[in-house]
């Protein structure tokens, strides 16, 4: 018999108020995978994981986990996955070691169970110290590490992580991805929500684009990528005269870059290159430089979605 | 219902999980050290007010001590129970939520240990009450069947008032209202007959003292604890409470499902 599908979303459509949330997702994820859901603030990440995770219904559509019904078989549905949420789900008056024993003894470990257990995660989370300590103390990295932990006290099969690296600096994040590659290697199937194209790309197998509500692009990174164009021909203007011209010729195929540049896609041949050229630059006088690069996540969703995601816009504010 | 099959286990569960989250409820009241103060503080304050500072002045029949003993303990459970709805608010607007819904934590159990706690909270402010009471000069001739009969009612009084303070925690869209609510309950025990006779005050109000759940709990107290008459209070006085617990345990049912959709 084959593995079933960790999960699959049919038609699944969800509406607040009268705002569609989700409107009409279907998604299949394999046992075993890294999956990433890519999109940007209020795009119905959230909403979509906690549907998953048997914390939200849907309006409509059918929604199944480790092969189970998320609605009909919702208590075992249960017993297979854990969500670490964006807002810690640990409590602050308690110290880090109580945490964790309290969800061994909920998930049913005896007390001598659930401490050794609680010993054991703080190590792997480099917790020791702060074990003993309440987590009022602990720093924003600290307790989205404790909230990890506490979804890992008995081991899921599927894990969901919402947002796990926002707010974490780097050393932090780097810690986040070895814990999701340690899973993947047991076995885990880790279904992540993320707005950093980077993290998709560096830990998913298959990435979902999701987009007010609907999935605009689904496929393995490098199949994504090429979906749109292997390369970016990054084109720099000798004048703002010269640039208005560039992104006037090229019409819809420009992306307009900070200072006096523009991009366009290309296969990387050196025909397209030197035909994007002369298209550009027909007297050889307007053109200062040129590169060519691959391209990334960013060209992905600028290409599929026709506009460029909330934080990749963000980051060309403020660089 | 394919859940049919797992009731027996889901009992055993909830009991369980109640047990795991009455202590964490207790360990965490325990660390909000102000207001562990505050809650036997506060009663020992009130019993020590009604007797030195109204006492005096309120002529009940005899000591004014054994008259109000009843009294106050019903307001400390009144206050001790409040503090339920705040916690149960306070944890329905954190994440911690999602967590023991993610756990199969039922509703009846995360709420049970909440009154759990509440009654664990209500047993330590009524010890040092009491204790202030006897080095008082509070003195009772009842024998142990009748201070255990007494310390049934007072929790049983708990439990219903208890539960009425988590549904009202679930109602409330923040803590700071779901304190409003409690006000409520608070105020009960001072419109009956706990501190002064239902016969001094004006006839408009009497109705509603006589038929308020503190009056026959005060009554049935006293009568356990002093040797006053009790007549029917006893049995009103336990209507009450099933009355209270009934619908609270029912609401605070339909209260949950609705705020975790």
């Amino acid at each position: 018999m084959n593995r079933p599908l960790a999960i699959e979303m049919c038609g699944v459509v969800k509406s607040y108020k009268g705002i569609r949330v989700l409107d009409g997702i279907e998604l299949a994820v394999k046992s075993g995978s890294v999956f990433a859901l890519l999109g940007p603030n209020g795009a119905g990440k959230t909403t979509l994981v906690r549907i998953l995770a048997t914390l939200s219904t849907a309006d409509a559509g059918s929604v199944r986990v480790a092969g189970l019904d998320v609605v009909r078989n919702r208590r075992q549905v249960r017993q297979l996955v854990s969500l670490t949420g964006q807002f810690a789900a640990v409590d602050e008056p308690l110290t880090g070691d109580e945490n964790l024993r309290m969800v061994g003894r909920l998930a049913g470990l005896s007390s001598t169970e659930a401490s050794t257990r609680a010993s054991q995660l703080l190590g792997e989370f480099d917790l020791v110290d702060a074990g003993a300590r309440r987590v009022s103390t602990y720093s924003g990295g600290m307790r989205r590490k404790l909230d990890l932990a506490a979804s890992l006290v008995v081991q899921p099969s599927v894990l969901f992580l919402d947002e796990p690296t926002t707010g974490l600096d780097p050393r932090s994040r780097q810690q986040m991805y070895a814990v999701v590659r340690a899973l993947v290697a047991e076995g885990v199937t880790v279904f992540l929500t993320t707005q950093y194209l980077e993290e998709a790309d560096q830990l998913a197998d298959q990435i979902a684009l999701i987009d007010a509500g609907r999935i605009v692009a689904q496929g393995a990174p490098a199949e994504l990528k090429s979906r749109v164009a292997d390369q970016v021909l990054s084109l720099t203007m000798r004048s703002a005269g010269a640039l208005a011209d560039a992104v006037a010729v090229l019409g819809s195929r420009a992306s307009p870059m900070p200072g006096l540049c523009v991009e366009v896609a290309t296969d990387g041949s050196a025909r397209d290159v030197r035909a994007l050229l002369d298209t550009v630059d027909p007297g050889g006088l307007g053109l200062e430089a040129f590169t060519i690069r691959s391209a990334t996540l960013d060209d992905v969703f600028l290409a599929l979605t026709g506009r460029a995601s909330a934080p990749a816009l963000e980051e060309a504010l403020h660089v | 219902m394919s859940e049919e099959t797992l009731i027996a286990p889901i009992g055993v569960l909830a009991f369980r999980h109640a047990s795991v989250l009455a202590g964490r409820c207790a360990r965490i009241s325990s660390r909000n050290l102000d207001a562990v103060i505050m809650s036997v503080m506060l009663p020992v304050m009130l019993l020590l007010m009604f007797v030195y500072l109204f006492g005096g002045a309120l002529n009940t029949g005899g000591r004014y001590l054994t008259y109000v003993i009843p009294g106050v303990l019903l307001l400390c459970a009144g206050f001790g129970a409040a503090t339920t709805a705040v916690t149960v608010s306070q944890d329905m607007t954190s994440g911690i939520m999602d967590r023991l819904r993610s756990m199969n934590v039922s509703a009846p159990a995360f709420l049970s240990g909440h009154v759990a706690a509440s009654v664990a909270r209500n047993a330590m402010a009524t010890v040092c009450v009491s204790a202030v009471a006897v080095a008082i000069g509070f003195r009772t001739s009842s024998g142990a069947a009748q201070l255990l009969l007494a310390i049934g009612v007072l929790a049983a009084y708990v439990v219903a008032i208890s539960w009425l303070a988590a549904a009202a925690g679930l109602l409330a869209k923040t803590p700071e209202s779901a304190n409003g609510f409690t006000f409520l309950f608070m105020f009960l025990p001072y419109a009956s007959s706990a501190f002064v006779p239902i016969s001094t005050m004006p006839t408009w109000m009497q109705g509603f003292a006589r038929n308020q759940p503190v009056t026959p709990l005060v009554e049935t107290m006293r009568g356990l604890l002093v040797g006053t008459p009790v007549g029917n209070a006893p049995v009103r006085g336990a209507l009450w409470c099933v009355g209270l617990l009934i619908v609270s345990v029912a609401g605070s049912g339909v209260l949950f499902r609705r705020r975790t959709r």
